[in-house]
Parts: C-alpha cells; structure tokens; sequence
C-alpha cells in the first residue's frame, strides 16, 4: 500500500512520520505523475490558498479531483479539509469541491486563537486524545449523505462522506495515530478488498 | 514548556515549504498572497531602503499592519527590534500571527534580547549559528530563521550561517552523552536544548533561511542547504516584475530539488533587485551582527 501525501506546502512531513510509525509507505505529490500508484491520499495543513495556486497552475487541481471521483480515498487535515469543501462561507479559495460541506476559513481568528482539546472521536477511539487547532476552520453545515463524527463547542470538526474523511485539526500534530490508524483500516484497506472477503474477527 | 508555546511551534510547521515575503502595503500583500505566499511580512521599509536610508528603523505603524491583516487571509507577521519588548507588547495587541524579532531594525538593547517566555504570541528569531539558535529558543522562539545580510540580494552570508548551522549540528550529534556539558559551556546555551539536538539531530524548532535570498535559484539552494522554508524581504518588490518572481520563488521552493521545473520558473523574470556585494558592505553596516 502507498499513501500520497500533498507536498506543494505545509506540514507535510508530518504525516509521512505518521505513516512511517504505522508501517506504510508514504509518497510525497508535487506533480500529477506522482497520482499514480497511490492507494490513497492525505492533504495536509499548511495555507490553502498557496496551495491551490500551484495545483491550478500545474494540473494536480483537475487530476486529484478526478482521483477522488474515481473513488481514491483522500483523508484532510486543516487546509486539506478546505480543499475537499464544496464551499468556503466567508472568503473566497479555489476548493476541489468533493464534500458536500460548507467550511468557514480561519474560523476561530487568529493565531493567539489557536488552541487545543480533549475529545474523544467515538466512530475512531473510545479514548479522549488530543486535538491541536491551528488558525483552523469548522464545517457550519453538511450535506444529507455526510456523517458527523466530532463536535468540539457546537461545531463540526470531523466529517465523513463514503471515501473522504475531513478533519479541522491537526492528527499529525498530536502523536497519537489513530486517526490515520483509521483512515487505513476502514477506508483503504476496504477499497482495495474484493467484495465478501472481509473477514470477520 | 507551556501549550501555547506547542501551538506556536505547530504554526511554523505549517509555513514549511513556504515562501515569506516582506511586503509594505495592502496592495504588496495580496500580490503576495495571489502569488502563493504562505505569509506576509508587514513592514514600512524592505531592508533594502532601511540600508540606503540609514538612520533608526523602528517597528512600523499599527494603521498598516492592520490595513495589511484586512486585505489578506494568510498568516501577518510583523518585526520589532531586537530588545523592544514594549513594541512586542504593541503587535501582540494588535493579534499578529508572529512577532520577528529583527535585526533589520536597529537595536533598542545593547545587551538583552526580548524575554518571549511572557508573550502569548510566537516569535520568530534570526541566527548566524546553532549557539545564537539555541539561546534565542531558550529565550522563547518558536521559529529561527538565518540572519544572511539583509537588503544585500546577495546570499553568501544565509549560505554561511546555514552550512555553519548544520555543521554544528552535526558536531553535536557525534559528541558523546557526557561530552555535552562542556559543549553547552562552549557554546553558551542550556543543557537540555543541546540534548535535544544531539538525539534528533536538529533544531527543536522549524528552521528558515532569510538575509539576501533574490532568485528562485537562491530560494532552492537554501532549501537544499536544509531549510524548512524561505523569507524573502527586498528581492521581489525591489525587483522588475515581482507578480512573476514571487510565483516564481514559490515554485522554486516547493520543486527545489528538480531542476527542470527550476530551470522553467527561471525564465524570463525581468531585472532582479540590483544588490550589493556582501564584502563591500562596512563592518558597521552589517546587519548579521546585531544581537547577543
């Protein structure tokens, strides 16, 4: 199995450690002919408006959302979560519009705004584990075939919609891996199996 | 150490792979922005007119900054000089997203540089070497970038203090567990931040290049060189076209270890900023130098 990972700009180191810690290998994606062995796609944190610049300019914008379409299971952390949005509320960025979710950007202010929370992802863990907000957004709405996950204080900051995965924190940030754990288990590994060969424990 | 500081550290990883551009109006700062900035610097003068000017350069007027932080939605930074915390306290209330603590502007201390365990807002710190990085971690930076020359466009000097930088580095990571209590005495820093540099090998803080950096060929050489991201001050609004060399820059700085794409963005970009040779620059008139 390989995991892309974004590579124009961010945290994207990041996640490839994560992916390390779990065993699987993790490919940086600068350009489209990076797309195409991948089994599954991670789009990280970092500015998205200097990231959808160059995805625009060099064609990864139109083949990563073609990828999607086609059912490649994409997992976004912060500004990866804007990128995968239908909609952003309150400023105007390029999104790859694959999440039937409206996003507010920056949504809790500033950087003396950022924070981080105890919460526990009840579908992901039992357990409470950290969640580390950066300049993030919140989704304010979803769309009807869109589950919520996790709400911190009213509003939604984890979202699944069949093959992607939204979260306004930070997963890569905290140590605790369970997140992608998750994102590999449920929603790639049961990609790549064939129909009735899920076993059962 | 405290959670906000962890959250400001988090904040430097984010602008990893990223461009910093210094920018002086509104208008400068969506230009960056539109040409895939991942943050903006606010300032009154690029360092290359602080140079030709001469004189005191102070922090700058609070009416810009937030005239800049309206017209953008990337993260605003601004500079203070080296030891002024009052004007640290001014742009902390003004809620920007990262203070640097800069030798560009003249000094307001002869002695001591601003004590940023008080603050709740991070600052970003130059540095010539790992001792100067580590005393200004241990003061309470969150990010450090390289002190090059600043308003030169030349990139000898961030070239030397990165490769000094990570010599070091190297060094200490060699040294034997007992061996790092002389070397903190050596290099005048505390014990625990050289650990952590022994065990992971770098800083325990994003680390970027600044000081001289005027071509996407320059931004790509200090990427190589080990830098987690670039600033660049006076080398795109001192020069011809710089929509076109900012986009550049980005590009360079995302595909820095592909030279067809950096032979690609290198192309026709109009005059660079003129620059000024490093070694012709008067001792007095370093700005590398300013700072304990």
């Amino acid at each position: 199995m390989i995991i892309g990972v974004l590579a124009i700009q961010g945290a994207f180191f990041e996640h490839m450690d994560v992916l390390k810690r779990l065993n699987v290998q993790g490919k940086l994606i600068k350009k489209v002919s990076d797309l195409e062995v991948i089994d599954g796609l991670i789009l990280p944190g970092g500015e998205s408006t200097a990231m959808a610049k160059q995805m625009k300019e060099n064609g990864l914008f139109e083949a990563i959302t073609h990828k999607i379409n086609e059912g490649c299971p994409v997992m976004g952390t912060c500004a990866g979560l804007i990128l995968l949005s239908k909609e952003i509320s309150n400023q105007p960025v390029q999104t790859l519009g694959v999440m039937d979710i409206r996003v507010k950007r920056n949504a809790y202010g500033r950087q003396l705004d950022s924070f981080s929370t105890m919460a526990s992802i009840k579908k992901i863990s039992e357990t409470p584990i950290e969640l580390v907000f950066i300049r993030a957004p919140y989704i304010e709405e979803v769309g009807d075939d869109v589950e919520v996950l996790c709400v911190v204080d009213n509003h939604i900051v984890v979202a699944q919609q069949n093959h992607c995965l939204a979260l306004a924190f930070h997963p890569e940030l905290s140590g605790i891996d369970v997140i992608h754990q998750y994102f590999i288990d449920t929603m790639i590994k049961k990609e790549s199996q064939p129909h009735g060969s899920v076993s059962n424990p | 150490m405290n959670k906000q500081y962890e959250l400001n550290k988090n904040l430097a990883q984010m602008l990893k792979g990223g461009v910093i551009m210094d920018v002086t109006s509104a208008q400068e700062a969506l230009i960056a922005q539109e040409a895939g900035a991942c943050a903006v610097m606010a300032l009154e003068r690029v360092p290359a007119d602080i140079r030709k000017d001469g004189g005191v350069a102070r922090a700058s007027d609070p009416k810009m900054i937030k005239e800049i932080q309206a017209a953008v939605t990337i993260p605003v930074m601004a500079k203070v000089r080296i030891g002024h915390f009052v004007e640290a306290q001014i742009l902390e209330a003004l809620e920007v997203d990262y203070i640097d603590e800069s030798e560009v502007l003249t000094p307001a201390d002869p002695t001591y540089h601003i004590d940023k365990t008080l603050f709740k807002v991070p600052f970003v710190c130059g540095a010539k070497n790992l001792s100067e990085a580590l005393r200004r971690i241990s003061e309470g930076a969150s990010m450090i970038r390289t002190k090059g020359e600043p308003g030169t466009g030349d990139v000898v000097e961030a070239v030397k203090h990165m490769r000094l930088m990570t010599s070091e580095i190297r060094r200490v990571k060699s040294l034997e567990k007992s061996e790092l209590f002389h070397a903190a005495k050596e290099l005048q820093v505390p014990l625990h931040l050289l650990e952590y540099v022994h065990e992971h090998g770098k800083l325990p803080v994003v680390n970027f290049a600044a000081g001289g950096v005027a071509t996407p060929a320059d931004a790509a050489l200090m990427m190589q060189l080990g830098c987690d991201g670039v600033f660049v001050g006076s080398g795109i609004f001192k020069s011809g076209d710089p929509r076109k060399r900012a986009a550049a820059i980005v590009k360079a700085v995302t595909h820095f270890n592909d030279p067809i794409i950096l032979a690609e963005v290198s192309e026709d970009l109009g005059e660079p900023m003129v620059g000024i040779n490093v070694y012709s620059v008067k001792e007095e008139d370093k700005m590398a130098d300013r700072g304990y």
